[in-house]
């Protein structure tokens, strides 16, 4: 099924979670948040958190910065 | 001058150093950690961004970063509305390393100045969530009252324009937003060089956090040296309690015992 992650089109497995997805990208859980559909999610809550056709994922960590950065995760 | 006699606590957190730095515009992470490193800074400010999955084994910060070490202060930097600004904070604690955020909601990307309105609505928010909330703002003592109404930790208020190195451009506003509330006053932005830091320090601000004031340095590390001592110097000059100033001369040598002049 066709998700969306951190903005990118990415095709996955129909069984596939929030943590099988993080493992699929080799990135660790610790020191990221995810958000599902706007919502965020607990990182204990990952492995359970199972995604569905159409979702839109977010996968934020700490970047260096001060202030004033021009552009937002969002943007 | 030890930390027991002159302790910083922020929203009931015990702060080591009156130095907070940020982490961007390093050439490296190892350069961003040696510069920390000399600046003896504690507080450690962060910004919230996607992982590129393209490449997800790319360096992380907070490898460099020992969060055991440093207080990491995630900032909403980069937000323009009080919308995304909730939502980074959020984002941030649930990538667990502080309840404490930066809340910054910038107003236009020419002045970098906060949108002191959309920041206020932001604070309010992330408060009742149960956030520590430190809103950079600009040096305006009614703005900082209300800030301190909706309950935040601590103010700060801009120096000059980020990034900008003018040092503080209105010391008397600074010190009337000092007055005008009982909670820490941190002053966020603008300074260039140690004598900046001196002077806001100076002024009885609590800490200064800076960046682009060590990071832009010819020679990052030492200026981070630099801003340590001159961090530690406002401090101790302001508790001092400096002499009055004065219009005329008064000579600090005896008059007494003095050689005869010859005639």
């Amino acid at each position: 099924m066709n998700i969306t992650v951190n903005g990118e089109p990415r095709q996955v497995s129909a069984d596939c979670t929030v943590a099988t997805l993080l493992a699929e990208l080799d990135i660790k859980a610790e020191g990221v948040a995810v958000e599902r559909n706007m919502e965020i999610l607990s990182r204990e809550g990952f492995s359970e958190a199972s995604l569905e056709a159409g979702d839109t994922i977010e996968i934020i960590r700490f970047v260096g910065g001060g202030c004033g950065q021009k552009e937002c995760h969002r943007a | 001058m030890s930390n027991q006699s002159d302790p910083l606590v922020i929203g009931g957190i015990n702060l080591n150093s009156r130095l907070w730095v940020g982490t961007g515009k390093y050439k490296d992470f190892d350069e961003t950690r040696r510069a920390i490193e000399a600046s003896g800074a504690d507080v450690v400010t962060v910004a919230v961004r996607r992982v590129n999955i393209t490449d997800p084994n790319e360096e992380n910060l907070l490898d460099f970063l020992d969060p055991k070490i440093y207080k990491i202060l995630p900032n909403t930097a980069g937000c323009f509305t009080a919308k995304d600004a909730i939502r980074t904070a959020q984002l941030a604690r649930a990538a667990g390393v502080s309840d404490m955020v930066k809340l910054e909601v910038i107003g236009d990307q020419e002045s970098l100045y906060p949108d002191n309105e959309a920041t206020l609505e932001a604070a309010e928010v992330l408060v009742k969530e149960g956030f520590i909330v430190l809103p950079y703002m600009t040096d305006d003592p009614i703005m900082a009252k209300k800030f301190e109404a909706v309950g935040c930790a601590a103010v700060m208020p801009l120096a000059a324009p980020i990034g900008s190195g003018l040092g503080v451009c209105n010391p008397y506003s600074v010190q009337l937003v000092q007055q005008a509330v009982s909670i820490p006053v941190v002053v966020d932005a603008g300074v260039g060089t140690a004598s900046d830091v001196a002077v806001a320090m100076e002024l009885g601000v609590e800490a200064v956090l800076l960046n682009t004031a060590i990071a832009g340095a010819q020679d990052p590390i030492r200026m981070a040296r630099a801003m340590n001592h001159a961090v530690q110097a406002g401090r101790e000059a302001f508790l001092a309690g400096r002499m009055p100033k004065k219009t005329y001369a008064t000579a600090s040598s005896p008059l007494q015992g003095m050689i005869a002049a010859s005639n």
